[in-house]
């Protein structure tokens, strides 16, 4: 029962990180109907640039953390307007193959700028753990938790009751109507590119210090977050809340629980989970059912 | 097809033959003659360019066919590829099989397989579609790395070399043409299917899967068809690379092979037969100059040191972007507007 409790504790602290990360993959196709398959590269893009702030530059952690912000809106912003714009309109294969030409490019800009060796953040949250009765749990993922609970929160703040979260939700309910009430819809893409670009950053800071950073097993925790966006549903801001605490608790039970089905099932479980969900949901577990017409 | 001036058709069997005037015929002979004399003339470097081009193109065909055609998008192409070489590897190595038997049960395998993974395409499409298929990525190299009793796990495997008769095919100079001859045949049958009943029910699909379900095509059966055909392509060219490579490790088939073949594809121009072979064409030389100018550039100036590795990434993914934006129907459609511009000079509209 301890390892039970243990288990599940560290599965929805890791599961809150990657409903953060997941967040990022929502914004983008709520808006504008993209999956962007390069949200792993934008996290390390964020990660990057923070190290670069924080240790190459030596500016205190959180005050690199401030200044990686703005770069990576700013960052998110030309993407949309020099690539993404251009495929409005496109069939969906073009969009995705344009996400996938990004994610290949980013990969490779970041391993011309930052090498392919490893590199190692600061040591940013308390080492120790804590203990709660039998349940252990390690500062570093208390933190990763309590940052994606806030950020969370203020996306639901955020869209809920600002004017521009407001406009967000209207183009993405009804591209024509928000139109046709004077919404400016580049501006709304342009918006959640660079909103989804910092989700990105932050997830990515989170995750730069939790694991260490590297320009190639790195953006795969973005292709590890893609089965939590599709359970949730590609639609859905709570769905990938609990898409992504159900994906934590998978990964750090199946090992336990299903090992005698092979060691590493942790990195497949995910998967499999998700192909049972879509067979028997198509639209994942809070998607929005599109009613398609001819 | 746009025919010039004065090719009149005057029977069924003329109107879908394949190969129409007399230039055409003359250009075929000359392709023909210079692929088969390649290896004669060409350096050691290039002949092996070109069986990896050969072999690509077979497996880039099938994902034409499922995703060009059929309109399924799928990311997972090199698990199957992978399928293909393991089929071909066991069967060669621990049964002691010909390789001319063991191809034909690779495809099969991987295309039956494929069929398996394309089972919830039905229910599935877009985005979801995508992950199924990354799902089959990632879980079939997962299942080869670790069923070390039969593939190696991940120490590998290695495979003995083809025979025919008394012949050992050991040397590039003789791989280039067993590789050859199959992609021939894989771009011919490749053909023949997309303007079959097949080809048109897979196009239908692709354009819009309800119309084409109103109108008699079901979608279930042509979808799964597409699954089979495209991984069986993707099988026999797992096949012919395992005796080619000698030694199969799980690491050689990443989903960023998968991703590979869809730049391929998307270069190359989607829903043709020409595409594929003119996008593996296209993105290997560009391949081939990037990787030496670089070397030059890095011998030349230290800030161009880190640019060595990331220089294959970055030139692949600009030609994608670049192309989605300017061209986004690829190298095919840009070379059959040349066509006719040519046909119709010099009194075009």
């Amino acid at each position: 029962m301890d390892t039970f409790l243990q288990l599940v504790v560290t599965g929805l602290a890791v599961g809150a990180t990657y409903g953060l990360i997941a967040l990022g993959f929502v914004l983008i196709y709520k808006a504008s109907g993209v999956l962007n398959l390069a949200q792993g590269e934008l996290m390390m893009f964020g990660a990057y640039i923070c190290f670069v702030f924080s240790v190459q530059a030596n500016i205190p952690f959180y005050a690199a953390v401030a200044l990686t912000l703005p770069v990576a809106l700013l960052i998110g912003a030309v993407i949309e307007r020099f690539f993404l714009r251009y495929m409005i309109g496109q069939p969906l294969i073009s969009v995705i193959m344009m996400t996938i030409g990004l994610m290949i490019l980013m990969r490779g800009i970041a391993t011309w700028i930052w090498g392919t060796e490893p590199k190692v953040y600061p040591q940013v949250f308390p080492q120790e753990s804590m203990s709660i009765g039998s349940v252990n749990i390690s500062y570093e993922y208390l933190w990763a938790a309590g940052l994606s609970i806030f950020f969370v929160l203020i996306y639901i703040i955020f869209f809920r009751f600002t004017k521009s979260g407001l406009v967000m939700r209207a183009t993405s309910d009804d591209e024509h109507a928000a139109l046709s009430i004077g919404i400016s819809i580049k501006k709304v893409l342009s918006q959640s590119w660079a909103i989804a670009a910092l989700t990105a950053a932050v997830g990515g800071i989170i995750i730069g210090a939790l694991v260490g950073l590297d320009t190639t097993s790195f953006p795969q925790y973005g292709l590890k977050v893609l089965p939590v966006v599709l359970l949730g549903g590609l639609d859905s801001i709570p769905g990938a809340i609990i898409g992504g605490i159900l994906i934590g608790l998978t990964e750090n039970l199946v090992p336990e629980y299903l090992g005698f089905l092979g060691g590493g099932m942790e990195e497949l479980a995910p998967y499999i989970l998700v192909l049972i969900v879509l067979i028997v949901r198509p639209h994942g577990l809070f998607g929005l059912k599109r009613i398609e017409r001819i | 097809m746009r025919l010039p001036c004065g090719i009149i058709n005057k029977s069924y069997s003329q109107d879908t033959a394949i190969v129409r005037t007399n230039l055409q015929w003359l250009l075929l002979v000359l392709a023909l003659i210079t692929l088969f004399t390649f290896p004669y003339w060409a350096s050691p470097h290039w002949i092996s360019v070109m069986i990896g081009v050969w072999i690509s193109i077979i497996g880039v065909m099938g994902l034409t066919l499922l995703t060009g055609y059929a309109g399924q998008l799928s990311l997972g192409h090199m698990a199957f590829v992978a399928i293909g070489a393991y089929t071909v590897a066991i069967l060669m190595s621990d049964l002691n099989w010909p390789f001319w038997a063991a191809l034909p049960c690779a495809g099969m395998i991987s295309g039956c397989i494929g069929v398996i993974f394309g089972l919830p395409s039905l229910r599935i499409k877009g985005f979801y579609l995508v992950i199924a298929t990354l799902a089959a990525q990632f879980i079939i190299v997962h299942i080869i790395s670790r069923w070390d009793s039969l593939t190696g796990g991940v120490f590998g495997l290695s495979v003995p070399k083809v025979t025919l008769g008394g012949f050992e095919f050991k040397s590039d100079f003789s791989y280039y043409f067993l590789a050859m001859i199959f992609a021939l045949i894989a771009i011919l049958i490749a053909k023949n299917l997309s303007r079959s009943r097949i080809g048109r029910s897979w196009i239908a699909i692709r354009d819009n899967d309800i119309a084409a379900e109103i109108m008699g095509v079901d979608p279930f059966k042509y979808k799964l068809l597409a699954f089979f055909f495209g991984c069986f392509f993707a099988g026999i060219a797992g096949g012919l690379w395992a005796p080619y490579l000698r030694y199969l490790t799980p690491e050689q088939f990443t989903l960023m092979g998968s991703v590979w073949y869809l730049g391929y594809m998307v270069i190359g121009g989607m829903g043709s037969i020409m595409g594929p072979i003119a996008g593996v064409i296209f993105i290997t030389i560009l391949d081939e100059f990037t990787a030496e100018m670089v070397t030059d550039l890095a011998t030349g100036s230290p800030v161009f040191a880190g640019f060595v590795q990331a220089s294959r990434y970055i030139v692949f993914g600009l030609a994608i972007i670049l192309f989605l934006i300017f061209e986004p129907r690829g190298i095919a459609h840009r070379w059959e507007r040349i066509k006719n511009s040519y046909r119709l000079w010099p009194f075009s509209y």
